[in-house]
């Protein structure tokens, strides 16, 4: 599949319809998940055959992308059970297989090698301290080949430290820096759109 | 939920040391047609806990697959992939409970969807 045709196809999907702010709801764009997971597959070979979990996954997107693109077996857990109905229904209107999974991610349980591939846009952490590393811990416990995820470049230096150190990550790198529009979606939000600096990350567990 | 996820979910209650696998219990089971893919199967067949498969295949009531691991070379066999892809792949929990084999908790399976969510005391 080309990375435009990919694009095309999560553009056309449903998001949350009432985002919640404790959960730091926000779609990820077409744009930063088509090129997240192209690359995961052509420049790695990450996705095809593979079994891969969507952390966080809400409407599906990353998750969705990862199924397009020849993942055999794909899992999205997230917290809130609306956005995995949203979810469950943008698969089938793609036509694809996605298993779900209603959980906490951080008290995900399970057991075994069998998830290769672990792809997430977590909660950047602005509303709960620290959320993304969280996701990150459990992550790279979970993954027996490789991470990708998004974090805001602004905490790229602490990120790779905490990884390495920390975390069972053998290695960690910043495949590019995207630009993130987060659009107006809470009343807080005074500006009508803003752009974040994002590190799009692989990394490999030990 | 299909089997294979099942085959991976574990209990994470607080103070449970095996909490695999969860016990099934079926009120709704559909069958989804895949496409079989007999390398991602032979992959599979290496990191899988085959007694639990055959058990919850059987609560979902497909009783093929061999009571006892076999060995790998039964993996040349088409008769035997197709079997194991239908129980793997293609067998659906769609509504029902996963019970954690050690306190006995039940957590829903709805619309084919289980919740895995715990609660306060038991994180």
């Amino acid at each position: 599949m080309k990375l435009k045709q990919l694009e095309g196809l999560l553009g056309s999907l449903e998001q949350f319809s009432h985002p919640k702010i404790e959960l730091e709801q926000y779609p990820t764009g077409h744009h930063i998940a088509s090129r997240m997971l192209f690359s995961a597959e052509n420049s790695f070979g990450d996705i095809g055959d593979k079994v891969v979990a969507d952390f966080g996954c809400g409407c599906g997107t990353l998750g969705l992308a990862a199924a397009l693109l020849g993942a055999e077996h794909v899992i999205g857990v997230d917290i809130d059970v609306e956005s995995l109905a949203v979810a469950s229904a943008n698969a089938e209107d793609l036509e694809v297989d996605m298993e779900f999974v209603q959980c906490d991610v951080r008290n995900f349980g399970w057991r075994g090698q069998i998830i290769d591939t672990v792809v997430m846009n977590p909660p950047f952490g602005t509303r709960r301290k620290g959320a993304d590393m969280d996701f990150l811990s459990v992550a790279l416990k979970v993954a027996s080949q490789a991470v990708y995820s998004l974090h805001k470049t602004s905490t790229r230096d602490y990120v790779k430290r905490t990884v390495l150190r920390d975390y069972n990550a053998s290695s960690a790198e910043v495949i590019c820096e995207l630009r993130y529009d987060v659009p107006k979606l809470y009343k807080f939000h005074k500006k009508k759109e803003v752009d974040i600096a994002v590190d799009l990350w692989r990394f490999v567990p030990k | 939920m299909k089997l294979l996820t099942h085959n991976m979910l574990s209990s994470n209650i607080k103070g449970v040391t095996n909490g695999f696998p969860l016990k099934i219990e079926a009120e709704k089971i559909i069958e989804r047609p895949v496409e079989i893919n007999p390398v991602f199967l032979k992959n599979m067949f290496a990191k899988l806990e085959w007694k639990p498969l055959v058990e919850a295949s059987r609560t979902m009531g497909f009783s093929e697959l061999p009571e006892d691991v076999p060995d790998m070379s039964v993996l040349d066999s088409d008769e035997f992939l197709q079997k194991f892809h239908h129980a793997l792949l293609e067998i659906h929990l769609e509504e029902g409970a996963l019970v954690c084999p050690e306190t006995g908790r039940k957590f829903p399976v709805q619309k084919g969807i289980p919740n895995m969510m715990l609660h306060e005391d038991e994180v």
